[in-house]
């Protein structure tokens, strides 16, 4: 994920010069090598999608958005799930994606990185990206456990847990963008008169807007997927209403497609693949639109 | 486009501030808007169940018949094992613990401390079985010795031959296969078959998802594996159940011998907890769970259970009366 931005935000814009190859024999069978491990892992993925779309493509249809969990599979859908998994991303990205980008900002341009403590957070910014997700639920568990919430799985609750999750990589990935923007527009902003933070809100925020975008598109989409951290806060696998506010009870697709491939009836499992389809969908379009965005708004300076 | 954006931007962090705050703040009670004023047949309010994922797809099915009888009622369950729901059980958190063993008293302790009190419904009959792959034609009956030595903690490394579980048995391995720890299922085979629960030997592949296990059961001509009944009846082609002699001849695993008592020692009851303040002070719980045992037999058939006798519902029901008055 971080390659994607990072091609696009390599200081100076360098890109690195190819290949320029020494053709020893030991070169080629490297070579060799990485290509055979990545068509080994592209042929998985590969079987992976399409059986998922054989298995799923039955179920794929207007029922799965519009129908509620029911015992039959057959007259289940997803409905909850999506307008859930709506409810918290959306949710995540509001409360996440304003503080990463401040915190970035302060990093990057107001702290003083010869102070220890800053240079403490910034390397736990970075270790903080490879927690695993499940340990970002149980933080969340344990702070609404502390403020004595009662009903854990809420959609306030949930968009707590992946916004932990995701908080480093927006911050990384808006520092990234950032550290693009040369120098001199910063120098030239102070040298018409501009203060530090005026210099910052219209000069090197704006320019760096795409990277921060694609950045959080991407968390977003990580967010989108992931079903631990949810579990942990005792997700619903059943409800009969549309999660409709911040303190709504909700599942999300990853949940359900969690809950019904563990059902005994085939019904179910076509279920899990159709929602599956809606889900990989989703994360195609979220990725794509991050990688329309790099392309198209990104300055090269 | 991009200036407001980041004008936008300021605002933002503050409402998601304070967003926070009011997250922090609020009671998110259960049964918000519980609906006391309602009249019959147009309640509303919630009813939140938590506990065994054994017993989940159950309750998730009760509740999807009640929503025809009662749509104002948003019944919720979720899946945190037995164990985790009676932890939020006995905190007060949920109205009902779905739980695929009998409470123990470390949990009835915890729920005492807290004045949780509580009543066990028995909701459906449960069966578990010893499966083979369908070309097994040796082992059509095992006792429950000869299963307790396939698993057994001390058969580890050591039994791993059909031959050594009875010298009649061809030459041929053993591929085990079976429930994860985390699953109620798991537990209630260590504690039938090995004598105390969790006692089994590590050398096989475990899975919290039992269609693995039917996967892995199907695929290897030696296998065997153990999980719920249901998922033999929807596996006919793939699985062969074994039956099973406790002490009075070969028992096959069905319906039957389940409800009757039989299928010993691997039926077993499966319960829903309903605490006693949320079925006398709030009418949706009450509506729900009287709904729920009243439909038990429908209710397990559509999720794959065994129904509970006219007996065991006629218990159930006086239980709750009791409650009731």
């Amino acid at each position: 994920m971080t390659s994607i931005i990072d091609r696009g935000t390599t200081p100076l814009g360098h890109r690195r010069s190819k290949f320029s190859g020494e053709r020893t024999p030991r070169a080629l069978i490297f070579l060799v090598l990485i290509w055979a491990c990545l068509a080994f892992s592209f042929l998985f993925l590969l079987i992976l999608i399409v059986t998922t779309f054989i298995d799923g493509a039955d179920r794929f249809t207007l029922s799965l958005f519009t129908e509620y969990p029911a015992s039959s599979p057959d007259r289940a859908g997803a409905r909850p799930a999506i307008i859930g998994s709506a409810w918290v991303i959306g949710t995540t990205a509001v409360l996440t994606i304003p503080l990463g980008v401040a915190a970035a900002i302060h990093l990057e341009e107001f702290a003083d990185k010869r102070k220890w403590y800053n240079r403490v957070i910034e390397l736990n910014v970075q270790n903080l990206a490879a927690v695993p997700a499940i340990v970002y639920g149980l933080l969340a568990l344990a702070v609404l456990s502390f403020l004595g919430v009662q009903n854990k799985n809420i959609v306030i609750g949930g968009a707590l847990a992946l916004g932990l999750l995701i908080l480093p990589v927006i911050i990384i990935s808006t520092r990234e963008a950032i550290r693009s923007v040369p120098i001199e527009i910063r120098q030239g902003s102070m040298a018409l008169g501009a203060s530090k933070w005026q210099t910052v809100w219209r000069q090197v925020l704006p320019a760096s807007v795409p990277g921060i975008a694609t950045g959080s598109i991407l968390a977003l989409s990580r967010a989108l997927g992931e079903a631990a951290p949810l579990l942990v806060l005792g997700a619903l696998v059943f409800l009969s209403f549309d999660p409709n506010g911040l303190l709504s009870g909700f599942t999300t697709m990853p949940i359900q497609i969690f809950d019904w491939t563990s059902r005994p009836q085939a019904g179910f499992q076509e279920l899990a693949a159709a929602t599956s389809i809606l889900l990989l969908g989703l994360l195609v379009i979220m990725n794509g639109l991050a990688i329309f965005i790099r392309n198209r708004f990104q300055t090269r300076w | 486009m991009k200036k407001t954006a980041l004008r936008t931007a300021g605002p933002a962090s503050l409402l998601a501030v304070a967003l926070l705050l009011t997250a922090c703040g609020g009671q998110p009670e259960p049964d918000a808007g519980s609906g006391e004023s309602a009249a019959a047949g147009e309640q509303s309010g919630s009813v939140v169940a938590d506990g065994s994922s054994t017993v989940a797809p159950l309750t998730s099915a009760a509740a999807d018949m009640f929503r025809d009888v009662e749509a104002g009622i948003n019944v919720t369950v979720a899946t945190s094992g037995t164990g985790g729901g009676f932890k939020a059980f006995c905190a007060g958190e949920t109205d009902i613990s779905n739980a695929s063993r009998a409470i123990e008293e470390d949990e009835i302790a915890e729920c005492e401390a807290n004045g949780v009190e509580f009543t066990e419904i028995v909701v459906a009959n449960d069966g578990l079985s010893v499966v083979v792959n369908p070309e097994n034609d040796w082992a059509s009956c095992l006792t429950v010795e000869q299963v307790a030595k396939i698993w057994g903690p001390d058969s580890e490394g050591s039994v791993t031959n059909w031959n050594q579980v009875d010298p009649s048995f061809p030459d041929q391995e053993i591929g085990l296969y079976g429930a994860g720890t985390d699953s109620g299922t798991f537990d209630y085979f260590t504690a039938a078959i090995n004598g105390e629960e969790g006692a089994i030997r590590t050398d096989y592949s475990p899975s919290e998802d039992d269609n693995v296990t039917v996967q892995g059961v199907s695929g290897d001509a030696g296998a065997t594996g153990f999980l719920g009944l249901s998922y033999v009846e929807e596996n006919p082609d793939s699985l062969k159940a074994v039956e099973i002699d406790g002490g009075a001849g070969c028992v096959a695993p069905s319906k039957e011998t389940v409800q009757d008592g039989t299928y010993t020692p691997l039926g077993r009851e499966l319960f829903i907890y309903v605490a006693n303040t949320s079925y006398a002070d709030k009418p949706q719980v009450k509506t729900f769970v009287d709904y729920y045992v009243e439909n038990s037999a429908e209710v397990a058939n559509a999720a794959l259970f065994v129904p509970l006798t006219d007996e065991q519902v006629t218990t159930a029901q006086e239980e709750l009366a009791a409650v009731g008055s």
